[in-house]
């Protein structure tokens, strides 16, 4: 096998057992990251210098707790990808904005922070949706990242760079986050396990916020054991978030068990849709039976206030972020357009240095809370959130885990529907109502369709039920080989 | 329902974006196209259902008073384009 | 026709905490220099959060409690949206729908000296913004004030004229002063006002239109910046004009406001619930815990003074003013039970020395003993009273005991019978005319003899003992 294959369990066994060196595997790391950078596309800052001073390090650290005969960190000289709305001090953070060009964070988010207090080691910044806007990277201000499994499609978004790279080979693994779907959308079209923990379990100090109320970082991985491994690091109060919770982090790993006996799995009928692809609604069908005969219980739900989801998140995701946006203005920071007055710089700034789709939801937040159009829309939202959200209370009354596709389609080819904003958010209907009710949820590979592009399937648990949808997720995964098959590339 | 060009300009003002009359025209549509679809959301009954802000069921986080070493000055100003004397520095800021 | 002033405040006050309303930096800015107490959260860095400050959470509780206001049992921050240079993250961190004051009141006097009760409407948490330097053809940003938690204390419209918005406002900051949560020092900015002022016809039932008027920066400010605006309302309506709703400023130097904002249009600031920060929620056992903190209020102290030591409503007014004073009057009385006495030498001598110098009469150095010392000494004839007020302007000074500046200066009072029997024999001796006149019946020369004597003495003879050994010397000789 070769180095870049490596899981993060995997790497670490031999980076432990010094048959590999932190060095040896960055390196390895690096050279298939300029090799593949060209057609993929991943990074939009790779910190090569770093990353290699970050490696000797954490072989000292390697060699000493060889030495000492002690235990380090899982993640200790494993070489990660960041989405780049995770601010990492000494790294250039973009959020793939160009009003952000060259800016140079002072400090770092506090996931990142936890990781690099392990000894983690940090290759670049992946490309994401400008300010984690879009579900393709297209809105990108600098370039789109390739599907590693057909280049001519996007990879999903907006940690389509994460994504990407994991899926590549271009990361071990890779921290994104998800507003609506960011981590689990791209890791089903990219063919990898993505995680978005329960709004409050990570830290959000650091991450450029978006949508304050429902952003969280999420892992990209190979596969579910890493995902466990890693949460476990970015997990945990933060007194620098006032949103983060302030209990106990379980060691996930103990949730990976084979047997899923019992447990109850709810398949909601309003998430297999009309319009959907045909391989996706029968990999997961096909995905949910392979759990049944394993032993899970699974019975047909409704979540009847699905279909509002959609309109509630692309009110609510707006207003916040037209407020989240305003300290664009490039006094303090960002690409400034100078003017000579003070009202035209602001305008000229945002207006020059923001993209279409960061300007599309900023205007249509900024509506949604204006005189007049508040309550019709900003308030009503609110209200049916608490119905989206009370849906889900109900639904976890009774079954443990939901299990449901993570998209409707396959990765779709570039440029397809970056002209109608509409059929891009619809895209997203999934995933979006695990943010809106703070849950969290996963994606893993569950096959393949016609072309050969990857097929995820969704679980999700309640607020803080992680270890419930790793345990099912890592059944799956025992039972199955569709997360080692790779892209040939 | 359809947005004005007045409406979108307001809106722009409001969020102190110059937009182009091309980017005013684009945006009066996408903005109506999506607006008409929330407006599916008025037909939901929501008498008496309270408003989720956010969804944690947390209060009274705060932190006790005690001051913390700030930012060195120069790293404060560091990516700021334009300075003066330790100030950001910005044009008049005139009446319109 | 008779018109009548319709006014209502907004007061911010600076609340007294050690670090900022939602981040660690020092709130102290005003000898920093520029950008020197800011991080990323007051900077408005990418991906910053706040942190909400205890203390200025408690101080806007025990600020309400003052304000004798409703403590909300719910309270949520907010963001308020609007551009500007000095506001780093294009949104400020208010309360809105439900702020942690309501209906609360100040009670003060009218123009006539009556009691008159002003509403509060809400007072609720905010931060302050950056302040800007203008330099003409350009401005400068500092953020080091951005971010200091404000108090915000909106009165209902029940202030009808100058004096009351005076006399509200030195009432506000005496409580904001008494509950210990801002120095309320308007001269520094601590304390900022801003008026809403209307006027309509006496009678007529809608209120007038109404202009705001912003940066009242001194107590002068207001009174002069009300009575203009009200003249120049009244004179508009004589003249059959109307009165257009805008933003004016207050130009001190010059004596006039001006339109500062005409838009028509209201700003829209698309409050909408802060998601950074979970709500308050404000249980009986903390408010009663906070309260607990709260002195005795100026006005049930006026009226305990008032009943408990017999003084003058002036006197009253002057030592609850403050907490200092009242607290250094009382030390005083403890040590020296005549309330009045003491009243009269606080508020007479020790407050003239006071300004004579233009310094406050805690930054000289007379206690409360230091004080009843000199009384003391008065009372066992050792100094008179003319040499007491001298002691007491030396002590003020050097803050040397009051036995020691009367020794130090030779002002022992001179009342042994043969030293001033010799000095009135000398003087007899001097002036055989005045004596005569005297002896025939022009009583009225006492005077000048007693004043010769005191002279002679350098005022240290005890006036007593000199008026009995003149009468008798002269009554002796007639």
């Amino acid at each position: 096998m070769e180095l870049h294959q490596l899981t993060v369990h995997e790497a670490a066994a031999l980076l432990q057992s010094g048959a590999i060196s932190a060095r040896a595997l960055t390196d390895a790391q690096l050279v298939r990251l300029r090799a593949l950078q060209p057609d993929v596309k991943a990074y939009l800052h790779v910190a090569e210098k770093q990353a290699r001073r970050q490696a000797e390090e954490a072989d000292e650290v390697l060699s000493a707790a060889r030495r000492d005969g002690v235990l380090v960190s899982p993640l200790t000289g494993v070489p990660l990808g960041i989405k780049d709305v995770l601010s990492l001090a000494g790294q250039p953070t973009t959020c793939g904005s160009r009003l952000l060009k060259g800016y140079m964070p002072p400090y770092t988010a506090t996931a990142v922070e936890k990781l690099a207090r392990e000894h983690a080691i940090f290759l670049g910044k992946t490309n994401t949706d400008e300010f984690a806007m879009g579900s393709s990277t297209e809105n990108s201000a600098y370039f789109t990242t390739h599907n590693p499994w057909d280049l001519t499609r996007v990879p999903g978004g907006s940690s389509g760079g994460s994504a990407a790279a994991v899926a590549a080979g271009m990361a071990i693994a890779a921290l994104g986050t998800d507003t609506g779907g960011s981590v689990r959308q791209p890791a089903a079209l990219c063919g990898v396990v993505g995680l978005k923990p329960s709004y409050g379990r990570v830290s959000r100090y650091g991450l450029v916020a978006f949508g304050s109320s429902l952003d969280q970082v999420g892992t990209l991985t190979k596969d579910v054991t890493d995902a466990a491994l890693l949460l476990k690091v970015i997990a945990g109060h933060d007194p620098h978030d006032s949103t983060s919770l302030d209990v106990p982090v379980p060691d996930y790993r103990q949730a990976l068990n084979p047997d899923v006996r019992g447990v109850r799995i709810g398949v909601p009928k309003e998430y297999f849709v009309d319009g959907m692809q045909p391989a996706v609604e029968k990999a997961v069908r096909e995905a949910i039976a392979q759990l049944a005969r394993m032993g899970a219980e699974v019975e047909e739900i409704s979540l009847p206030n699905t279909e509002y989801a959609l309109p509630v998140y692309y009110l609510i995701a707006p207003a916040e972020a037209s407020a989240n946006l305003a300290r664009f203005d490039g006094i303090r920071y960002g690409q400034l357009v100078e003017t000579g007055n003070m009202w035209k710089n602001f305008r000229e700034t945002r207006g020059q240095g923001f993209g279409p789709e960061v300007k599309r939801r900023i205007m249509l937040g900024t509506y949604a809370l204006s005189a007049g159009y508040y309550d019709a829309y900003y308030l009503k939202a609110g209200q049916v959130r608490t119905m989206i959200k009370a849906d889900f209370e109900r639904a976890f009354a009774d079954v443990d885990v939901i299990i449901t596709p993570t998209t409707p389609k396959t990765a779709f080819k570039i440029g397809e529907r970056i002209d109608d904003p509409l059929s891009m958010y619809l895209g997203d209907i999934f995933t979006l109502s695990v943010n809106l009710a703070g849950l969290c949820g996963l994606s893993l590979p569950c096959g393949f369709d016609e072309n050969k592009l990857p097929i995820g399937m969704q679980i999700l648990g309640p607020s803080l039920g992680e270890e419930k949808i790793l345990h099912v997720a890592y059944a799956y995964e025992q039972a199955t080989t569709w997360h080692r098959q790779r892209p040939d590339i | 329902m359809g947005l004005t060009i007045q409406e979108v300009e307001h809106i722009a003002e409001l969020a102190k974006l110059r937009l182009t009359a091309e980017e005013k025209t684009r945006y009066r549509e996408q903005l109506s196209a999506i607006l008409d679809y929330a407006n599916c959301l008025q037909a939901v009954d929501t008498t008496g259902i309270p408003q989720t802000a956010t969804v944690l069921p947390l209060k009274n986080v705060m932190r006790e008073d005690k001051q913390q070493p700030s930012l060195p000055p120069d790293v404060a100003l560091a990516n700021a384009q334009e300075k003066e004397n330790g100030f950001f520095r910005v044009p008049p800021i005139l009446d319109e | 026709m008779e018109y009548e002033v319709i006014i209502g405040m907004e007061v911010h006050a600076q609340l007294l905490t050690e670090s900022k309303m939602f981040c660690s930096c020092s709130a102290d800015y005003a000898d920093a220099p520029p950008n020197t107490h800011v991080c990323p959260v007051c900077l408005a860095l990418p991906g910053a959060l706040p942190v909400i400050n205890k203390a200025a959470v408690e101080a806007t509780i025990l600020a309400g409690l003052a304000l004798h206001s409703d403590i909300a049992e719910t309270a949520v921050f907010a963001r308020k949206n609007y551009h500007y240079p000095d506001l780093p993250k294009g949104y400020q961190i208010s309360q809105y729908e439900l702020p942690l004051c309501l209906h609360g009141h100040v009670d003060i006097q009218d123009d006539n000296g009556q009691p008159k009760r002003i509403r509060i409407e809400r007072a609720h948490l905010e931060e302050d913004t950056g302040k800007l330097v203008h330099m003409g053809d350009h401005s400068l940003v500092d953020l080091n004030r951005a971010g200091v938690p404000l108090l915000e204390i909106v009165t209902e419209a029940d202030i009808r004229s100058a004096t009351e918005a005076y006399n509200y406002l030195t009432k506000l900051r005496t409580l904001l002063r008494y509950a210990g949560v801002s120095t309320a020092d308007m001269e520094k900015g601590a304390m900022r006002c801003e008026a809403n002022i209307s006027v309509r016809p006496v009678g007529q039932k809608e209120f007038g239109t109404k202009v705001e008027v912003k940066n009242l920066n001194s107590f002068r400010a207001v009174r002069n910046a009300i009575d203009y605006e009200v003249k120049r309302h009244i004179q508009v309506l004589e003249s059959g004009g109307q009165i257009k709703q805008v933003t004016m400023g207050w130009n001190e130097a010059a004596g006039h406001t001006f339109v500062q904002r005409s838009k028509e249009e209201a700003n829209d600031y698309r409050y909408f619930p802060e998601p950074d920060l979970p709500p308050l929620q404000v249980s009986q056992a903390w408010i009663d815990e906070i309260a607990q903190r709260l002195p005795e209020l100026p006005d049930a102290k006026a009226e305990r003074f008032a009943a408990q030591y017999r003084l003058q409503p002036a006197d009253v007014m002057f030592l609850t003013s403050e907490q200092d004073i009242a607290n250094w009057y009382e030390a005083a009385v403890a040590l020296y039970p005549q309330p009045k006495t003491v009243a009269a030498w606080f508020t007479g001598e020790l407050i003239g020395i006071a300004r004579e110098k233009g310094v406050t009469f805690k930054e000289g150095n007379v206690t409360p003993a230091g004080l009843v010392s000199i009384l003391q000494l008065i009372d066992t004839g050792k100094i008179n009273r003319n040499t007491g007020k001298a002691v007491l302007a030396e002590m003020f000074a050097n803050g040397e005991s009051a036995e020691r500046i009367v020794v130090n200066h030779g002002w022992a009072q001179v009342s042994d019978d043969a030293a001033l029997a010799g000095i009135i024999e000398r003087l007899l001796a001097h002036h055989p005319g005045e004596v005569a006149k005297y002896r025939g019946g022009k009583k009225g020369l006492m005077g000048w003899f007693m004043g010769q004597v005191m002279r002679e003495t350098q005022g240290k003879a005890n006036p007593d003992v000199v008026r009995k050994l003149l009468q008798e010397t002269l009554e002796r000789g007639a």
